[in-house]
């Protein structure tokens, strides 16, 4: 039984195409990637799983249930966590706040007006903190933090909300690359420990071939092939228009 | 069918003074990604220059156009001034401080207005010719208003011309799409925005001239004309000139009906319609969706609860502030109860601009709302003082959430926007609705009972209530709802994606501040014994939004400081200098170039690096 669900999904923009009739599925525990060169729809991909961008056809199923129609919010609420391409932290917290956050709303604890936030699930915050290796820094503001530990942030973020599917646009940009192996095998560790379903994209072929168990590749907003890593390296349209022989692109 | 036509025709005349206005305000905006709020007062100068220009001239209709030209080139060049005084120092700041700043050049040009021409109206003698009549399907219409009909689609097509067929119209549209690109290609960019900020003033003299004939000029051009654009740009599409357009015609012929067939709530209407519209077109209607881009940016500092030193600081002069009645007494115990209002009336501003993120340019309709809410009971159902209060803060935190649940999904500017046009509208009510509000002389004899009539125990009471709800919204911010709140301000998409739900967050915030202010609304009205259009006007909502930059919006103690400081100054500006509005704007401009944070910010900063270091 898959957790997430997509059938033939699309949405335009204007007149650009910038997904066009993707379907797809993730099993609990699985890491798959979505890979593709830039501007081949991922973001779009992954914003309309989420509920950020409303897709124009196809639809997309949770543990069965559909999703695509609501709103971010709902499909947070679903069990869905995700980290952005762009970091999206709340800047006038702490980074252990920043986790807090996520539990609070959890746990359903937003509508309280009395007691302070700041004592609520600090141990719960620091043991999500301590799995990203965040710990020490769990006083600092976020905006002192280094790119690469917005990116852990981030996924300390995401994993508050308890998720089932966890989507992970780019969580390794800007890092070192030993950082981006280290990072990517401790999702791969949570996801298998908690039954997580991860789809992540990643520009670093090393880091993809190393954790993901399937393989999707994104062109110019189609799926153009799947499978398991060394099918993926041996796919000639694969290598045609992503791995770049002949046009030495990426 | 014969009474439709000269309505409608009064409704275009009326649309093109709206869209000369509203032009400008658009073509500033999609360059400058500015709001210009002193774009009232610049139509404002342009009726009183062309008032100076046109009452020198010969009569004949040639010179009258020359003088209105000529007053155009005036106001023009006064934006010239304007721009490379205040706005070129301020286009990297914070959007809420470039808003401020504007606002700050209104004050201004408010008092050096009153200093050159007097606080008359000076209407302008009309000659013959400005007095004809054209039969228009049997009945006779002004020839002027024809003239009017004609110069708003005039213009329109001149903007398009200037816009689609000149360089500068590329510059201006290509830096309209895309800012940094104009830079790159080594554009002069100080010299484009200059330009297009001279012509948006000089549309809005030309439009201040124009509307001499058919009115005057007054000292109340500015804020009603403001609150007029406002409606239109928002309708129409911030930063589009069709949208300007079709929104002037749409609320100028809305309102020349809305006269003959609901006198009474015609501007109600407006905001209505404005309503619907948003509702369905959020980005107004040929707008295109405001970029949040600023969001990310601006990088607040982390909040933490005052270190201890200060808050014993508070408790000292809480402890103060109770025992001064046996110290001070007399007027100086008046100025202390309007210093507890003023705590209120900050506390609550902050609480929604600050870690709501949603500022507002039209605090006072929510302190004038509970004062009305009070006083209206008292005076026609002789409610007591207790019931009074408790309605206060119910009414004006209704009123500010049905307004929320309008707004709440509209960008920071729109909303900052349309706060001013709400105010404005509810002060035109409440000085329109004679029959029931008293209008302009308001409502009198609302006094407290017998025990709480003394100032001794009156000021007790508002001590009691501000600090108490000061302690309150203070709680709620360090509670998980204020770090909810503070998290949607923060980052809207990862405030939704950990499930938190942004609007009703927001609307929350806004029920909370306006029933705040409206308590401390009706605080003031029993203390003062009465209740006054005045309490809505749009100077006293830039008196909330100074007590709050005064304290700087990143601490929970700021808004508080904000007040004291400022009821300080204010009282001994007013008994000292007439000019105060002169001085206060004078003020705000300089803050704001100087201190983007606030004082409470600024010094807060220093003792931050101090620690550090
Ligand atoms: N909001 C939008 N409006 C218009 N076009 C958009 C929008 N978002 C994406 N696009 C276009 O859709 C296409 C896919 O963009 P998308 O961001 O999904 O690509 P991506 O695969 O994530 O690229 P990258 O690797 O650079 O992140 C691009 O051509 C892009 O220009
Ligand atoms: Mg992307």
């Amino acid at each position: 039984m898959s957790v997430l669900s997509v059938q033939g999904l699309g949405k335009s923009f204007g007149g650009v195409r910038a997904v066009s009739d993707v379907s797809f599925s993730v099993a609990p525990g699985e890491m798959l990637a979505l890979i593709g060169p830039n501007g081949a729809g991922k973001s779009t991909l992954f914003n309309m799983v989420g509920g950020q961008l409303q897709p124009d056809a196809g639809s997309v199923t949770l543990g069965g249930a559909t999703i695509s129609g609501l709103g971010p919010r709902a499909v947070a609420r679903q069990g869905v966590g995700r980290t952005f391409q762009i970091t999206a932290t709340f800047g006038s917290m702490t980074v252990r706040e920043n986790v807090q956050m996520a539990i609070l709303s959890h746990r359903r604890e937003i509508w309280r007006f009395w007691r302070p936030a700041a004592e609520r699930f600090g141990d719960e915050a620091d043991a999500l903190l301590a799995q990203v290796g965040l710990e020490v820094q769990a006083e600092r503001a976020t905006g002192v933090l280094a790119y690469g530990d917005l990116k852990r942030l981030e996924l300390a973020v995401a994993l508050g909300n308890a998720p089932r599917l966890l989507l992970m646009d780019e969580p390794t940009a800007g890092m070192a690359p030993a950082e981006r192996v280290a990072l990517m095998q401790l999702t791969r560790r949570l996801a298998t420990e908690r039954g997580i379903a991860v789809l992540f994209t990643e520009h670093d072929m090393d880091v993809v071939f190393d954790v993901a168990d399937r393989i999707l590749v994104l062109d110019r907003g189609a799926l153009i092939a799947e499978g398991d890593g060394p099918a993926i390296r041996a796919n000639p349209a694969v290598r045609a228009v992503y791995l770049g022989t002949g046009s030495g692109g990426h | 069918m014969s009474s439709i036509l000269p309505q409608l025709l009064t409704g275009l005349a009326t649309a093109s003074s709206l869209f000369l206005i509203s032009a400008g305000l658009t073509i500033i905006f999609g360059v400058s990604r500015i709001v210009n709020f002193s774009h009232g007062s610049l139509m404002m100068l342009g009726a009183y220059i062309g008032w100076s220009i046109l009452t020198r001239l010969p009569r004949e209709p040639e010179w009258f156009a020359l003088g209105i030209l000529a007053t155009a080139l005036a106001t023009a060049l006064i934006g010239v001034v304007l721009e490379m005084a205040v706005l070129r120092r301020v286009y990297r700041s914070p959007e809420l401080f470039q808003l401020l700043a504007t606002f700050g050049v209104v004050l201004i040009i408010q008092d050096v207005t009153l200093l050159l021409w007097g606080p008359t109206e000076l209407p302008l003698p009309r000659p013959r010719w400005l007095r004809g009549f054209v039969e228009v399907a049997g009945s006779r219409f002004p020839l002027y208003d024809l003239v009017l009909i004609a110069i708003g689609p005039l213009v329109l097509g001149l903007l398009w011309l200037a816009l689609n067929r000149t360089r500068w119209g590329t510059l201006v549209r290509a830096a309209t799409l895309d800012r940094e690109m104009v830079a790159a290609l080594g554009v002069d960019q100080r010299r484009l925005f200059t330009s297009v900020f001279a012509l948006g003033a000089g549309l809005a003299g030309l439009g201040g001239a124009l509307s001499l004939p058919n009115a005057s000029a007054n000292l109340g051009i500015d804020l009603s004309v403001i609150a007029d654009a406002f409606v239109v740009v928002v309708v129409g599409g911030l930063g589009s000139l069709p949208g300007a357009f079709l929104a002037s015609v749409l609320i100028g012929v809305l309102q020349a009906f809305g006269i003959v067939l609901v006198p009474k709530i015609t501007l109600v209407l407006v905001f209505l319609v404005m309503a619907v519209v948003l509702v369905f077109r959020p980005n107004g209607l040929l707008g295109r969706p405001q970029t949040e881009a600023r969001e990310a940016t601006v990088a607040a500092p982390v909040v933490r609860p005052a270190p201890p030193a200060l808050r014993l600081l508070g408790a000292a002069a809480l402890a103060l502030a109770v025992a001064a009645p046996f110290i001070v007494g007399g007027y100086y115990l008046t100025v202390l109860t309007d210093a507890c209002v003023a705590i209120l009336f900050a506390a609550s501003l902050h609480f929604m601009m600050g870690p709501g993120g949603m500022a507002s340019f039209g605090h006072a309709a929510w302190f004038g709302i509970g004062a009305y809410a009070a006083g209206l009971l008292l005076h026609w159902a002789g409610a007591p003082m207790p019931l009074g209060l408790l309605a206060a803060p119910v009414a004006a935190g209704i009123v500010s959430g049905l307004f929320g649940w309008f707004v709440v999904r509209l960008s920071g500017v729109y909303l900052a926007m349309l706060t001013l046009a709400f105010a404005q509208i509810a002060w035109a009510v409440s000085f329109q609705w004679v029959e029931v509000t008293g209008g302009d002389n308001g409502l009198l004899g609302v006094w407290p009972p017998d025990w709480a009539r003394d100032p001794r125990p009156y000021y007790w009471m508002a001590l009691a209530l501000s600090v108490g709800v000061a302690l309150l919204l203070r709680r709620a911010l360090y509670a998980p709802y204020g770090y909810a709140l503070r998290a949607a301000r923060d980052s809207a998409p990862r405030a939704r994606a950990i499930g938190l739900d942004v609007e009703r967050l927001r609307i929350v915030a806004l029920v909370i501040a306006g029933a705040a202010c409206g308590l401390g609304g009706a605080i003031f009205a029993y203390g003062k014994g009465g209740v006054f259009p005045t309490y809505i006007s749009i100077p006293h909502s830039v008196e909330a939004l100074l007590m709050v930059l005064l304290g700087g919006l990143q601490t929970v103690a700021g808004p508080i400081i904000g007040a004291l400081v400022y009821t300080g100054l204010a009282d001994i500006l007013v008994r000292s200098t007439d000019l105060w509005r002169l001085v206060l704007g004078a003020v705000i401009v300089v803050l704001v170039v100087a201190f983007p944070e606030g004082i409470a910010g600024a010094v807060r900063r220093l003792w931050l690096r101090g620690r550090e270091a």
